[in-house]
């Protein structure tokens, strides 16, 4: 009952006027990045990063918490619409929103999705609320040897399980490595990759990698497919109002989508993706109208992914501040943040920030409330959104990739590096690597270096440690277990199928 | 999803996949190069700055040959990339864009730089309407100048527009204000 104590001081943290504006600026310009293409909520943080010199550690969180719940709820108007995912999270969205939106029913499932995604948020943000007091007890008993061990763990979870080639998920984390290690070693002062350069003794600002591969890269990779054709907006029609048929069958899907969504988000694995595909194929196989699933559309197939999706961004939080684990690249570049304000997400942050972490998550509940309201009654408004034509659209991003860029330190190196990353950035996106391991490898790169040294410098240079701890060997077996897990199994697999086919007589 | 349907032709090597691959290695053989021009102290020996440097370095060699072993296996592209054709033409022109921002960003101004590469994107996307796009990209940076830049603090080094701007708003707030 402590957590409700917390949370009601978090509540009076949260609702003082001027936080409430901060959550409403950042649940607006959220759903508005969400709703465009080329946008998302890891590329709008780090171009605001500047703010953290700027506001109280509250405000600034407050207002990146809203731009994150509200890309999800964007995004997904955008998966209905227009049939092109903002977000690898909202792929499965558009498999059964857009078909629904072809065939009338439009309103209905952007109702769904954004009534699913308050329903999944709220239960999401309360199990960060009951849960994170938990992860704490548990993390405190944590040494630098189990904190290393379950970076590494994090690091193939989110670069080798998820995605679709470990090889490539992993290239990109090692890419990131690379990148956050230059500039002056922060144990010994000597200078690391630099090249010789003075420039870059201060390391690559983590805007620059951001802005780099989301909005260079992407703009490049867009230019370069204009002969792919173009996805039309379905135009909005049907009433916004579900009838009671389907209410009935979204709010099953709504608490299963949930039910999934949050303990794997709060895993210290991350990612949307598994979550919404496993609900969606839950749904399918649950759904009474399995006829509408990939014809004309099933709600089913829109409320539950939607619902994982919210919920698992809500459980993404919960490693983020407990143990300072991020794992997505937005939760990295909020973890810069908090490093940009000189505090060190991890167990001691629930005590020694209370005001901070419960106001947060307080500003999350009123989030989730103002942005049901953003995205049913004024859905309109975001509709006219996507109507930007795409030539300008761009040609924007850059401006303010070039704004968020420059401002750092005026210097036209920085311009250089932001394009070599962008270059970067079009080939990752041209060739499938993905980009998010690159951002988290980046800053948690550097700080599972220091836990590494830190367990090595206790231990007397002794390797040990990190096989002898218990909870450490358990947290490397898993990740071993995931990285060699899936080839095992596709291995066996390969060998069952092969078997009956080659057997004399078939053909 | 069967197997079997996969499986068509036996692919030939697939060149960007294998270039990416070397260029991969040859990336790994910078950080090699520079791990060893890191300076190790005696008194750091145990866990010293070069260990990081090292794995991450035998991380890339180990994943570059694996990326190079899939090239000679046909390349991972899916289907629908390799078969889209490249706009060379259009991306040309945003990157012309951006180097144009970066040439002209010190000696013109954010405002002024910003407004050529909006205009040179914008016809690299296909958008005729030079004009129109100018003014367009004008209102956009000085927006983003004005508002983005000086509520978040940022200062992004004014030219000659934003300049002659400054002294125009300070003239208006010293007459009314004063």
């Amino acid at each position: 009952m402590e957590t409700l104590g917390h949370l009601a001081h978090g509540f009076s943290v949260a609702f003082t006027p001027v936080n409430l504006l901060w959550c409403l600026l950042g649940t607006t310009l959220g759903t508005a990045i969400g709703v465009l293409p080329g946008l998302g909520p890891a590329l709008t943080i780090a171009l605001l990063l500047p703010i953290t010199y700027q506001v109280a550690p509250e405000a600034s969180f407050i207002l990146f918490a809203g731009i994150y719940y509200g890309a999800m709820y964007g995004g997904s108007t955008t998966s209905i619409l227009l049939n092109t995912p903002g977000e690898s999270a909202t792929i499965v969205t558009a498999l059964e929103g857009n078909k629904m939106a072809r065939s009338g029913r439009g309103g209905a499932a952007l109702a769904t999705s954004a009534i699913g995604s308050f329903v999944a948020g709220t239960i999401g943000t309360m199990g960060v609320a009951f849960l994170a007091p938990v992860v704490v007890k548990f993390a405190l008993a944590f040494g630098p040897a189990e904190y290393f061990s379950l970076m590494v763990l994090a690091f193939i979870t989110v670069s080798a399980v998820l995605g679709s080639s470990s090889v490539r998920g992993l290239t990109s984390l090692f890419a990131g490595f690379v990148i956050g290690m230059i500039g002056v070693d922060l144990q010994t002062g000597q200078p690391r990759f630099t090249f010789g350069m003075t420039e870059l003794l201060d390391g690559v600002d983590v805007i620059i990698a951001a802005v780099g591969l989301f909005a260079v890269g992407e703009t490049l990779y867009m230019a370069s497919r204009r002969y792919a054709g173009k996805d039309e907006i379905v135009p909005l029609k049907g009433s916004l109002y579900m009838t009671s048929a389907e209410w009935g069958r979204s709010w099953k899907p709504w608490l299963r989508g949930a039910a999934i969504g949050f303990p794997i988000g709060a895993m210290p694995a991350g990612g949307a993706e598994i979550p919404t595909f496993l609900s969606y194929a839950i749904e399918k196989k649950l759904s009474k109208h399995k006829e509408e699933f990939g014809t004309v559309g099933a709600i089913e197939g829109v409320a539950g992914p939607e619902a994982a999706n919210n919920a698992s961004a809500a459980g993404v939080l919960v490693p983020m501040l407990t143990l300072g684990l991020p794992t997505s690249a937005t939760a990295a570049i909020m973890l810069s943040a908090f490093q940009s304000y000189g505090i060190n997400p991890g167990p001691l942050l629930l005590t020694t920030q209370g005001d901070l972490v419960w106001g947060l998550i307080a500003s999350l509940f009123i989030a989730n409330v103002i942005l049901v309201i953003l995205n049913l009654p004024l859905i309109g408004l975001w509709v006219r959104l996507l109507k930007i034509p795409a030539p300008q659209l761009y040609a924007g991003i850059l401006v303010f990739a070039t704004v968020g860029t420059y401002g750092i330190s005026q210097s036209p190196i920085d311009l250089v590096i932001l394009y070599l990353l962008g270059a970067a950035g079009f080939l990752m996106r041209r060739f499938d690597f993905p980009t998010a391991p690159v951002i988290i490898g980046m800053i948690l790169g550097p700080l599972a270096e220091t836990q590494f040294r830190r367990a090595m410098t206790i231990s007397n240079g002794d390797w040990s440690v990190f096989y002898t701890h218990k909870l450490s060997l358990t947290l490397l077996t898993l990740a071993f277990i995931g990285l060699a897990g899936p080839h095992i199994w596709a291995f066996i697999e390969h060998r069952r199928r092969r078997g009956p086919e080659h057997v004399p007589g078939d053909a | 999803m069967s197997t079997s349907d996969q499986q068509v032709a036996p692919r030939r090597l697939a060149v960007p996949e294998s270039l990416i691959g070397v260029g991969l290695l040859a990336c790994a053989g910078a950080v090699a190069w520079q791990t060893l021009a890191i300076p190790v102290s005696p008194l750091y020996s145990k866990v010293g700055p070069t260990v990081f440097p090292y794995l991450t370095m035998v991380g890339l060699v180990v994943l570059s040959l694996l990326l190079i072993l899939a090239a000679l296996r046909g390349g991972w592209q899916p289907e629908e990339e390799r078969e889209t054709p490249t706009d060379w033409k259009a991306m040309g022109f945003v990157v012309i864009g951006l180097l144009a921002n970066l040439l002209l960003i010190q000696p013109l101004g954010f405002t002024a730089a910003s407004v050529i590469m909006f205009v040179l994107v914008c016809y690299g996307f296909g958008s005729k309407r030079t004009l129109r796009d100018a003014v367009l990209g004008l209102i956009l940076a000085l927006a983003a100048y004005f508002g983005f830049a000086r509520a978040l603090g940022v200062n992004i080094g004014a030219g000659f527009i934003e300049n002659q701007l400054d002294t125009v708003i300070d003239a208006i707030i010293g007459t009314f204000g004063g």
